[in-house]
């Protein structure tokens, strides 16, 4: 079943077109990576899905709600995990997950059985009562990224996940993501070959605000004739392929 | 409800950074304390008590200014307003959300500043209570001024516009330090244009119980509230959509 479709989606900044008759469907349970160079146009398509920005034209639908027409129902669909960590420096972890849970108007037994949960899940026991911004980049991203999912989205929005950190920390944060996979449509940008091409179902390759192609790792190298998929990006990204 | 939930993680930034009670408490306090030592050693009255507590409260409050644009301007570069973006909140859930904790904080500092000039000598009256509840407006322009600078500025300018300027300027132009019309002239009607000397002036006069003399400078304060409230909300609300 379709979560996500884009009809002809524009956002056009002045002179500059960042995101250019975008047409995608991504279905439910599916972990989607857009991928591509700086300003190719990821963060800018996810600023639109998220109703964070208005599309100049076209529309996208999210679970069959319009982001143009309906976002209060889209808000209420999604979680986000931006770029930046996000968190509120100076609460501690525990006080994060519950303002969240708050803001969706849990009760008091389902915001304590979901911190449980996401504690378990993403190992946050031991950081549970320090304070957010004190945390090392690794536990502020596992930080940010539970806080997205403790409304229990439908759609999660992953944008750029890893930037900035260490192997170990990457690595880590990648079992986390494989976990959530199937159960909760994962939308993913990401500057890193391995990770899109270890943790997608499929990929999208986006150029100056374009989607050059689409399909999963082994499909996209072999439209490029190579076994190596940074390879693979490279030529479609430079037009080698067609 | 949500309009509660973060103002409740508000008041939490707020308290919680040493920085802000440092400045916000402690700064007063020191001048308080300093200036009260100063008058008893200098024949002429500069820095009485009775005079000088008022103005130091209004002083206070740009620290109040401070806390609000530096927490709105922080939660905007570490992308946490842009997550709540995504979320249920409204506009009024934001603008609301941010002013309401500080109003507390406001007059718990004036409050503490009361009390601490009690200890030094202050002259205690139920006009104290007066002068107290009198913060408000002006508090409120702080507060104001605070979401006006965090939605324009970011955390480093802040620290240089709110921190540096407009603590100088409340000081300069308010009349706590000198006699404003010993200077006179240009200076003297800039300072009658803005509202800190109004402020300074309306305090002093609900501390020593002229009730007829406070009614004249409180017009000056509420038009500015209302004005850079407005504006405040009109420059948050525009760099939500340009998210």
């Amino acid at each position: 079943m379709t979560k996500i479709k884009t009809i002809e989606l524009v956002k056009q900044y002045k002179n500059l077109t960042a995101v250019d008759k975008l047409n995608l469907e991504i279905s439910g349970g599916e972990l989607f990576s857009l991928l591509g160079v700086n300003g190719a146009g990821k963060t800018t398509t996810i600023k639109m899905l998220t109703c964070l920005t208005k599309p100049t034209s076209g529309d996208a639908l999210i679970a069959g709600y319009s982001v143009t027409k309906n976002p209060e129902q889209v808000k209420r669909l999604i979680g986000v995990s931006p770029q930046e960590t996000a968190v509120a420096p100076n609460l501690t972890v525990k006080e994060n997950l519950e303002f969240i849970c708050n803001i969706y108007g849990f009760s008091k037994d389902k915001t304590t059985r979901k911190i449980n949960e996401l504690s378990n899940k993403f190992s946050l026991s031991e950081i549970m009562q320090r304070k957010a911004g004190k945390l090392s980049g690794g536990y502020k991203r596992r930080v940010s990224i539970a806080m997205a999912l403790i409304s229990e989205p439908e759609i999660l929005f992953l944008d750029e996940p890893t930037l900035g950190l260490d192997v170990i920390a990457r690595h880590e944060l990648w079992d986390i993501i494989s976990s959530l996979k199937g159960k909760t449509t994962i939308i993913l940008t990401t500057h890193y070959m391995e990770e899109a091409e270890s943790l997608s179902d499929r990929i999208g390759i986006m150029k100056n605000g374009s989607l050059l192609a689409v399909g999963t790792a082994e499909e996209l190298k072999q439209l490029a004739k190579t076994d190596d998929f940074e390879k693979a990006f490279v030529s479609i990204v430079k037009g080698d392929v067609k | 409800m949500k309009t509660l939930t973060f103002a409740k993680r508000n008041m939490k930034e707020i308290l919680r950074d040493p920085i802000n009670l440092g400045f916000g408490i402690g700064f007063p306090l020191i001048l308080l304390a300093l200036l009260s030592t100063l008058q008893k050693n200098i024949p002429t009255s500069l820095f009485e008590i009775d005079k000088l507590t008022p103005g130091i409260t209004i002083f206070g409050l740009s620290f109040i200014t401070l806390f609000s644009a530096t927490l709105i301007a922080k939660d905007r570069e570490s992308a946490f307003l842009q997550r709540l973006y995504t979320t249920p909140f409204k506009s009024v859930d934001f603008i609301m959300g941010y002013m309401i904790p500080l109003l507390p904080v406001a007059i718990s500092q004036t409050i503490i500043c009361y009390l601490f000039a009690t200890i030094l000598g202050l002259t205690v009256s139920i006009n104290v209570i007066y002068a107290i509840i009198g913060i408000i407006p002006m508090a409120i322009f702080n507060i104001a001024l605070g979401l006006l600078c965090g939605s324009i500025f970011g955390v480093k300018q802040v620290g240089g516009i709110c921190g540096a300027l407009l603590t100088n300027l409340s000081a300069w132009l308010s009349g706590v330090w000198f006699d404003l019309t010993l200077v006179g002239g240009f200076f003297e009607k800039i300072a009658n244009f803005l509202p800190f000397v109004h402020a300074v002036e309306l305090e002093k006069a609900l501390f020593s119980g002229d009730f007829e003399l406070a009614k004249t400078h409180i017009l000056p304060i509420v038009v500015y509230s209302i004005f850079v409230t407005g504006l405040a909300v009109f420059c948050f609300l525009r760099q939500m959509k340009k998210q």
